[in-house]
């Protein structure tokens, strides 16, 4: 695998500078890392993740990019490598680096991220985070060359959260799986129903390892009975057991979460504001559906774009201080201007709430205000948040 | 949009219509119903409805208005409805996904925003082909030609620009970047300054047209109402440079500026997502779409207050008036 990625990079770097030379622009080179998961098996395994999920998204933006910098004699390179093995992106960031690459977007789990953050903390490079949900990186470890285009859970339960107080669904039953991600999610969630006043009735850890498929309609309705809920609140992120939940609860309640209603950065049912374009846009170059790690990743691309067409006479090295300026404003499909949070250099945007045929609602809230914007009452705010991204940045510039 | 050639095609048809018995009826086009709703203008009441192509956004009247150009978005064509007869008579070679259109001063050649394409096409409406096709940035979405006919222009939204077309080679020779998403241009009456909303960025430039630079950026602000909801779209200009009327989407208000000063006057409520606006033969009336309300409201121009909102189909996008 990771033999034939290294090729595909070769391939895309030759093409890039052939187009390059052709067109004499001004070249701004952006790389793309993304560590390959293995993922574990599930009951629910109907619908497969793409592999290229993510890297399209990317290319996307690239091609955004590329027909704004026509018009501004800028040109944007995109350099791509896949691997299971974070020593050989390393590696392959280090030559990037050497080239002059001082951009990434990232597709990576935040261990990883954090790695390749301290391998550049004494050389110049913008991470951009399109692939890690965790709350942990905006709140307390601060990663100094990060900024996040990707919603962090905390963000997503708010969303979730928000839309369930506003229909007076406050008494919760949570159900848990069993993986970090499942238990990072639920405790999003636990903040989100301390923060906004839901609760959590009780809490079920999944551990039954049946396949579900058989017998949910006999383990479930028993596994879910407990005092009276409004809601049924299901944190399973990779979607183990979620799916079986819906229909199978002992009250008839609603199921949200992780499924059922669920809060996700984009989704094909997104298509107010424009985003139908953005859609088959998508569609036309990737022949699939976007999902939240292709917009994520779009965003990321999109935003060095920006950053880059802000300036009179463009550089990479003012790209980090752009983004975390007040001047910053991208637009997201998502009916309101995008900006980074000068704490945590998170991506502040609005967030769908979906089921997979249909947008039902999109926080924040009506309602949920915020001195600065509503935007700012999802996820960590900067009272909770140690993190002082654009004061490094400013300090660096 | 459409004010360009519209302000022309009012000017002549005053004459046209003097002494016609036929009162003046506005036309709207409604995005998810598939139809157009006729308004009387006169009694302000829906007189008909008509059945057209798929999602009709932009539409347009020739310069003697006998007939009706529409955008049908989904079905990738422009199509050209026989007024008298309210039939759709022919179709447009238009380009994939038309969603706005102008029409140039020589009442032939039509300049159409391909959405999904990144491209500007202009069709010849009388051999119903081709003529040229203009790459421009990511999602075309305003268009305008300037009232001399010399230059077409063009809005994209991802690429956050205007392009300025030379009408006679269809080439590209100037690109004036504006704030996020611009939406909409529209031309003064002389062809001296430009007017662009920006949706996202919340603000509308005005530019001077012989140096192409930008002589000032309204911003808005309306009371309980959040920035970022303050999201113009529609701009239209009355004849005599008094008013600019700023339609501002989601915020669900029209703007009313000074058109000297750039001084903004007034904010006047309507209904929801208000999105395109059209003024009537005199300028005495202004109608807006109202997309969410699926309504169409009447502002009074004179004393600046809403009169009238009147039901129309879902979501209506576009309207024009035959005198």
């Amino acid at each position: 695998m990771a033999a034939i990625c290294r090729i595909f990079v070769c391939l895309a770097l030759g093409l890039l500078s052939v187009t390059a030379q052709v067109q004499a622009k001004e070249t701004f080179s952006v790389g793309y890392l993304e560590l390959i998961q293995e993922r574990p098996p599930l009951l629910s395994n109907v619908l497969p993740i793409p592999e290229d999920d993510g890297l399209q998204g990317a290319r996307l933006g690239l091609a955004d990019n590329n027909s704004a910098g026509r018009f501004l004699g800028q040109h944007f390179e995109l350099l791509e490598a896949k691997d299971s093995d974070l020593n050989a992106l390393l590696k392959q960031a280090d030559n990037w680096y050497q080239q002059g690459v001082r951009t990434l977007v990232t597709k990576m789990p935040a261990s990883a991220l954090t790695t390749l953050s301290n391998h550049f903390s004494e050389r110049s490079m913008l991470l951009l985070n399109a692939g890690s949900t965790e709350d942990s990186l905006r709140q307390s470890s601060c990663l100094n060359n990060v900024l996040h285009t990707i919603p962090s859970r905390a963000m997503l339960a708010d969303a979730l959260t928000q839309w369930l107080m506003a229909k007076r669904l406050k008494h919760w039953l949570l159900i848990e799986g069993q993986k970090a991600g499942d238990k990072a999610f639920a405790d999003a969630l636990r903040r989100g129903a301390k923060r906004f006043g839901a609760k959590i009735i009780a809490t079920k850890q999944w551990t039954f390892d049946t396949d579900l498929r058989r017998t949910a309609q006999k383990e479930l309705p028993l596994f879910t009975q407990t005092d009276e809920y409004d809601v049924v609140v299901v944190a399973d992120e990779l979607g183990d057991f979620g799916e079986y939940v819906l229909y199978n609860t002992w009250y008839p309640r609603p199921v949200v979460g992780t499924q059922g209603l669920r809060p996700t950065a984009w989704h094909r049912v997104v298509e107010q504001w424009g985003a139908a374009q953005l859609q088959s846009r998508f569609e036309k170059q990737a022949e699939r559906w976007m999902t939240d790690n292709d917009y994520a990743a779009w965003l990321a691309v999109r935003s060095v774009g920006e950053a880059i067409a802000m300036q009179t006479k463009a550089s990479m090295d003012a790209v980090p201080g752009l983004l975390t300026s007040d001047e910053f404003q991208l637009a997201g499909f998502k009916g309101r201007k995008l900006s980074y949070r000068p704490w945590s250099g998170q991506l502040r945007q609005p967030i769908p709430l979906i089921h997979p045929r249909a947008l039902i609602s999109q926080a924040p809230q009506e309602g949920f205000l915020h001195p600065r914007t509503d935007l700012d009452t999802l996820g960590y705010d900067k009272p909770e948040s140690q993190c002082q991204i654009a004061k490094q940045f400013a300090a660096t510039k | 949009m459409k004010k360009s050639v519209q302000a022309i095609a009012l000017s002549s048809s005053l004459l046209l219509t003097a002494g016609m018995a036929q009162g003046a009826t506005a036309y709207v086009s409604n995005e998810k119903d598939n139809t157009l709703s006729l308004i009387d203008l006169e009694s302000l009441e829906v007189v008909d409805t008509i059945e057209v192509g798929q999602r009709p956004r932009g539409i347009i009247f020739n310069k003697d208005y006998s007939l009706l150009y529409i955008c049908a978005s989904d079905d990738d064509t422009v199509q050209i409805m026989d007024v008298a007869t309210h039939t759709i008579i022919d179709e447009l070679p238009s380009g994939e996904d038309p969603e706005q259109f102008s029409l140039h001063p020589d009442d032939r050649k039509l300049y159409i925003s391909n959405e999904d394409d990144a491209l500007v096409t202009v069709v010849d409406t009388q051999t119903k082909t081709v003529i040229a096709q203009i790459d421009v940035g990511v999602e075309p979405e305003g268009m305008a030609v300037s009232p001399d006919g010399s230059l077409a222009i063009n809005t994209s939204e991802t690429t956050s620009m205007l392009h300025w077309i030379d009408t006679s080679s269809h080439e590209l020779i100037h690109n004036t970047r504006v704030d996020q998403r611009p939406r909409h241009v529209e031309f003064n009456k002389d062809g001296s300054t430009l007017w662009a909303s920006s949706e996202i960025g919340g603000t509308v430039a005005v530019i001077d047209v012989a140096s192409k630079e930008i002589l000032k950026k309204l911003s808005f602000k309306i009371r309980g109402i959040h920035p970022d909801k303050i999201q113009p779209v529609g701009v239209k200009l009355t004849d005599d440079d008094k008013y600019a009327f700023v339609a501002l989407g989601p915020a669900n208000h029209v703007a009313v500026v000074d058109a000297s000063t750039y001084e903004v006057l007034d904010y006047l409520l309507v209904g929801r997502r208000v999105w395109h606006m059209t003024f009537n033969a005199d300028q005495s009336i202004l109608l807006t779409t109202n997309g969410m309300s699926s309504d169409v409201s009447v502002i009074d121009v004179d004393d600046l207050k809403v009169t009238k909102s009147i039901k129309v189909g879902r979501y209506p996008w576009g309207v024009v008036v035959k005198p």
